[in-house]
């Protein structure tokens, strides 16, 4: 089942283009790692699939309501010393399903737990984030995601800021909710020789084209190049 | 306790504790996405905004309140606009527009000569409230209690990720614009107790003292709120037995608030 498409997508700020007739589709558990260098445009297509920039050319098409594509931002765009509990903050993500809620309900903090015990982080419930490992608060971002969507989830540069040990946890996890849980994954990347990194599919932007594919038939290019 | 009977006998003593209370808990509560967000200038801007418009109202012999009120609440959105260009930063445009602001009024009340006492904008003064000021808090109180209840988990997922809030379907925009414009009422509204350049303290101070002791947003929240109402009934009490300036001491009590918290803190190695 096709989730969602764009179809020539030019995506850009003000008069500026920065990606160029993108025209890819993502499919119910597909993992696509979008891999490119800084400035490549890979931050502004989750801007894009996200809506919260509008395409300058182009569609794209939604299988699924656009508030539940679970979205992890990069742990350093989030203040690491925000007095809040666990809890309080994975809890955010269940305002997708209803963006006018006034109190969460009982079905909310029981599906926020399991989130979290699907983690493996229930014990840190009731801690203040700010007091959490870099690791931690991944998982914590990650929780809150996974409670926005049960389709699709983005993933901005997950690994940012993580020791090898803690990052191989959550690329682990990752694969685990992509396999398991049939949940799509778009993630944007820098480590293209992680061995946990590559998915089925890769969207690379690289010295100004753009090639979507299977991770196969990337790996040959790039050994061929 | 006599000296307290006494003091709450005067009539310009209860609408300066009603509009204080409601003043200082309706800032502790804007103040919360504020500081968090780490957008507190925009208080202390808008504070000298407030001061260059009722000062030209003065100079012009017009009343303050509604002359600085639609200034203030103007310049806001003009602030918040601002800082989503890409060619100036935030804290830049504060400083630009609200020097400016100063200056003017600086200027307006040097042409008027010694008819208008700058003091009194500048440092706040008790006997200068009215009826209008204890209705326009009583009213911004029944405003921002209720919105902060109602769009309290929404508010709290704006201030943690704004992001995040945009991908999941939040107005995030309209949240800012509110939030600026809450914040300009009770400026201009506390600028007569407390002074152009002591009013920011009432947004502050609280919150900063509450984030040093709460573990979560819920408590930092309830904290701010308290912390806010007990540190401005004690100012107040000290700035009469004491006869000291209001604001001021008003700010002195915030502040042993907030040391007493960062001492607390290091002592039980909260947070």
């Amino acid at each position: 089942m096709i989730l969602l498409e764009t179809k020539n997508l030019s995506l850009g700020y003000g008069k500026t283009t920065v990606v160029e007739n993108l025209s890819l589709k993502i499919a119910a558990g597909d993992f696509i790692c979008i891999v490119g260098p800084n400035g490549s445009g890979k931050t502004t297509i989750i801007k894009g699939l996200l809506g919260l920039i509008s395409p300058q050319k182009g569609e794209i098409i939604y299988n699924l309501n656009r508030r539940e594509i679970g979205f992890m931002p990069q742990e350093t765009k989030v203040d690491p010393y925000f007095p809040a509990s666990v809890l309080e903050i994975v809890l955010s993500g269940a305002l997708a399903k209803n963006p006018g809620r006034v109190f969460y309900s009982k079905d909310d903090k029981q599906a926020a737990l399991e989130k979290l015990k699907l983690l493996k982080i229930e014990n840190l419930a009731c801690e203040n984030f700010a007091r959490l490992s870099g690791g931690q608060k991944q998982k914590v971002l990650l929780a809150r995601a996974l409670l926005s969507s049960s389709k699709l989830l983005i993933l901005d540069e997950p690994s940012n800021n993580l020791d090898k040990t803690s990052k191989d946890g959550l690329y682990k996890i990752i694969a685990e909710l992509n396999r398991r849980e049939r949940l799509a994954i778009i993630m944007v990347t820098h480590d293209l020789d992680h061995d946990n990194l590559l998915g089925d599919k890769i969207l690379s932007l690289r010295d100004e084209t753009i090639f979507f594919g299977s991770t196969k038939e990337f790996l040959k290019r790039v050994h061929h190049e | 306790m006599n000296s307290l009977v006494e003091m709450f006998s005067y009539d310009f003593m209860i609408k300066a504790l009603v509009v204080g209370l409601l003043l200082s808990l309706s800032a502790a509560l804007i103040g919360v996405p504020l500081v968090l967000r780490k957008n507190s200038m925009i208080g202390d801007g808008l504070s000298h905004v407030a001061f260059g418009a009722f000062a030209i109202a003065s100079v012009l012999g017009l009343a303050p309140l509604p002359v600085a009120l639609p200034i203030v609440v103007l310049t806001s959105t003009l602030i918040l606009r601002l800082g989503e260009s890409r060619k100036f930063s935030g804290d830049a445009m504060i400083a630009l527009i609200s020097t400016s602001a100063l200056a003017l009024g600086t200027f307006a009340v040097s042409l008027a000569g010694s008819n208008v006492d700058i003091n009194n904008y500048l440092f706040g003064s008790i006997l200068s409230l009215g009826n209008a000021d204890v209705v326009v808090a009583i009213l911004l109180a029944a405003l921002v209690l209720p919105l902060f209840v109602i769009f309290y988990h929404r508010i709290f997922a704006v201030t943690f990720d704004e992001t995040f809030a945009r991908s999941i379907g939040q107005n995030t925009k309209l949240y800012n614009l509110v939030f600026a414009v809450l914040c300009s009422v009770v400026i201009v509204l506390g600028m007569r107790l407390m002074g152009a350049l002591l009013i920011s303290a009432l947004i502050i101070f609280p919150v900063l003292s509450a984030k040093q002791l709460a573990t979560s947003y819920k408590a930092v929240v309830l904290s701010s709120a308290v912390i806010s109402l007990l540190a401005l009934f004690i100012g107040l009490v000290a700035s009469y037995l004491l006869d000291t300036p209001t604001g001021a001491t008003i700010v002195l009590s915030e502040l042993a608030f907030f040391l007493c918290a960062n001492l607390t803190r290091k002592i039980f190695k909260i947070n």
